[in-house]
């Protein structure tokens, strides 16, 4: 193997942009704020800008897991803000209701209720898009429009606050030095990532995503499928939603979770799994998750006034769309090629070792 | 050619002549715009049924459901045209927010004349349409990911003319906002005579022009509308325009109407608009609807909220659950009719 080989299959690696990415951005960071990577010990907490990012980033990595899966089967869910903010309000209600807001018991059970009904959510969605065959934007959409008004009932219009020590524990508390909502991630990703790798379940799913009427012709039961598929990705809302409402000690119904689904679909994106179904990659989800995270990290440090936040957001999702779109690079990458050819003779080599590039990146 | 283009065409489903009088029905294309309209009549009746006494039989009550959502009509329409064609614009409400805010501020702070900043926005918001839609056809990207750059690069673009909200106390802003047209049983404000006009104008192209039609075949049929011909990427380049000018529109009736600007006007509005347009019937496939539809839409949603400030006891949430449980029920009706047709 040459380097350049090497090399080529280095950057051929469908997590390359995205970590290429991610490095660039957290780089960016350290002429503004020198001692961006040191992580340093207090009261027995680690404290630093790579543990916050992780930390304030795990509702959205959980929510872009449970998003991968319901792409990789070719459909899309809308509805995981609205998800997150009923989850939020069912919990948060219902601890605030006990006499003892800190009984373990409780805040369990509280927890099992916000789950149960995100489960609901999800089998609701998977039932109109798996059974009744409707879109997935539109099927989804109904939670969006509705959800809100849902949780804005639960908590009566108005933002209930908590006071539970084992339940800030989930959101905003530390467990072995590091925040646990870490290790719930760390959890989610793990079982994920087993679950869809180890067993035959991921290519079930990619399957189901590349043609569903095929896989149903071999045999797998497509609808069960993607019934799951909207179930995991609620309960991964649910779990985003109890970690936000427990690291504010709140739940907000009318803004817990406002724009998740976006970020959620643009981390996914990032990512490198197509929009269009077959495959996909946890992996790559979880670094796009982070490089959203941090790209908002790093508007903050390096001083841009925090209102540009969104327009980066669009600039990234259309530089990312544009090089994932085969048209786009055919048409400026592909003119490029062609012309550099006859300018320079001597690099007959060139254009002939881009071209192979351009079919498989 | 006025045969031809009375009957906005949906390729690959010829009318079938069935014997049994409900089939008939269940195929027939309006019948989503008619049990729309019947159910608009069935909610106005129990709104005079409850609230006779409260003055809700006033004609202006009626009029005022075009006053308090002529933006949302305009915006409706423009999706219409989207959803017609195949495809989706979700950075409807943001370019809405984006126009009060653009208008707030160039008439506010910057100081043009109104005639002159109406222009601009309109300009601005359908090149912003005009951009997506290039994208969307040239790079063969979804329509979805597309505009939901186009929603963040609006609502971003709204923070960064200004973070707070900027109030218009300008005097042609205020009095065009006042101007009443009567019209004997009561008055219309500026923004629903707008409004409505464009509602007509759509009607119009969408049923009476070449370009009506072309939207009704690249929706129904993508490949069928490029073998027979028709100007695919030109027709929905033009859509998506349409929209974002659409939208610019709302934006500044929404400006009239609120006489203020604000980074966070508008947030969902596309959502709005998209479930108004799926209540009036409009296939979200594309290919099949008509804009009629989208007008009982509004106006559906329109008077779930007139009925919720009668109520008194509702609270506003109850506007969003009302309006999902009315689009669940919508699209599985549009579900069943499509299964129908295709058996």
């Amino acid at each position: 193997m040459t380097t350049t080989s090497r090399w080529r299959a280095l950057t051929h690696h469908h997590l390359f942009w995205p970590v290429a990415v991610l490095v660039a951005l957290l780089l960016v960071n350290v002429p503004f704020t020198p001692d961006f990577f040191a992580i340093h010990m207090t009261n027995g907490h680690l404290y630093g800008s790579l543990v916050s990012i992780v930390l304030f980033g795990s509702p959205l990595i959980l929510v872009a897991v449970g998003m991968t899966l319901v792409i990789a089967t070719g459909g899309i869910d809308l509805s995981v803000g609205a998800v997150v903010a009923i989850t939020g309000a069912l919990t948060c209600s219902y601890i605030s209701d006990q006499a003892d807001q800190g009984a373990l018991s409780s805040v369990l059970l509280a927890m099992g209720l916000g789950l149960i009904a995100a489960v609901v959510c999800g089998l609701w969605n998977g039932f109109l898009v798996a059974r009744m065959g409707i879109q997935p934007i539109i099927a989804t959409l109904i939670i969006m429009v509705a959800g809100r008004g849902v949780a804005q009932l639960i908590t009566d219009g108005q933002i209930i606050t908590i006071n539970s020590e084992p339940y800030k524990l989930i959101g905003g508390g530390y467990w072995l030095t590091l925040p646990f909502s870490i290790f719930v991630v760390a959890a989610v990703v793990a079982v994920t990532v087993l679950l869809t790798r180890r067993t035959a379940l991921g290519l079930l799913v990619e399957s189901v995503g590349g043609n569903a009427e095929a896989s149903r012709l071999v045999g797998i039961r497509s609808m069960r499928i993607k019934i799951m598929v909207y179930v995991f990705c609620a309960v991964c809302a649910g779990i985003a939603g109890l970690m936000i409402s427990s690291n504010t000690s709140a739940a907000d119904g009318n803004n817990a979770g406002l724009w998740i689904e976006l970020d959620a679909i643009l981390a996914v994106v990032i990512g490198g799994t197509s929009l269009l179904g077959g495959r996909f990659s946890i992996g790559g989800t979880v670094i796009g998750a982070l490089v959203i995270q941090t790209l908002t990290t790093t508007i903050y440090t390096i001083g841009v006034p925090t209102q540009t936040n969104l327009v980066f957001k669009a600039v990234v999702v259309i530089v990312v769309c544009l090089l994932q779109s085969p048209k786009f690079r055919a048409k400026v990458f592909g003119a490029r090629a062609k012309t550099a050819a006859p300018a320079a003779p001597a690099a007959v080599a060139e254009p002939a070792d881009s071209a192979p590039k351009m079919e498989v990146s | 050619m006025s045969t031809t283009t009375r009957t906005p065409a949906t390729p690959g489903a010829p009318e079938r002549r069935t014997t049994s009088r409900s089939a008939r029905l269940l195929g027939d294309r309006r019948l989503p715009v008619v049990v729309t309209a019947g159910l608009f009549l069935a909610m106005y009746v129990v709104g005079l049924s409850r609230y006779q006494n409260y003055g809700f039989g006033d004609s202006q009550v009626f009029l005022n459901l075009f006053i308090d959502n002529g933006y949302l009509l305009v915006a409706a329409v423009g999706a219409t045209f989207v959803i017609m064609s195949g495809g989706i614009d979700l950075s409807v409400g943001s370019v809405i927010g984006f126009t009060t805010m653009l208008t707030a501020w160039l008439v506010q702070d910057v100081g043009l004349p109104l005639l002159l900043v109406i222009p601009i926005s309109l300009a601005v918001g359908a090149f912003g349409g005009f951009l997506m839609g290039y994208v969307i056809h040239n790079f063969e990207i979804q329509p979805f990911i597309v505009t939901l750059a186009g929603l963040f690069l609006f609502r971003g673009l709204c923070l960064v003319i200004s973070k707070e909200s900027i109030a218009i106390d300008d005097s042609d802003v205020s009095s065009l906002a006042q101007t009443r047209v009567p019209l004997g049983v009561g008055d219309l404000s500026i923004g629903a005579v707008v409004a409505l006009v464009v509602l007509a104008a759509a009607f119009y192209i969408l049923h009476y022009t070449r370009f009506g039609r072309r939207v009704y075949a690249i929706g129904g049929n993508e490949q069928s509308a490029l073998l027979m011909g028709l100007p695919l990427g030109g027709t929905k380049i033009a859509v998506y325009t349409m929209s974002g000018f659409c939208s610019a529109l709302a934006g500044l009736l929404f400006m009239l109407y609120i006489q203020s600007g604000d980074p966070l006007h508008a947030v969902g509005m596309e959502l709005d608009a998209i479930a108004a347009v799926v209540i009036g019937g409009t296939l979200l496939t594309g290919g099949s609807g008509y804009v009629l539809g989208t007008l009982f839409g509004v106006l559906v949603l329109g008077l779930i909220k007139s009925i919720i400030q009668f109520e008194g006891t509702l609270s506003s949430w109850w506007t969003k659950i009302a309006t999902g449980v009315l689009l669940c029920a919508f699209i599985l009706i549009q579900r069943v009719m499509t299964t129908r047709k295709k058996n």
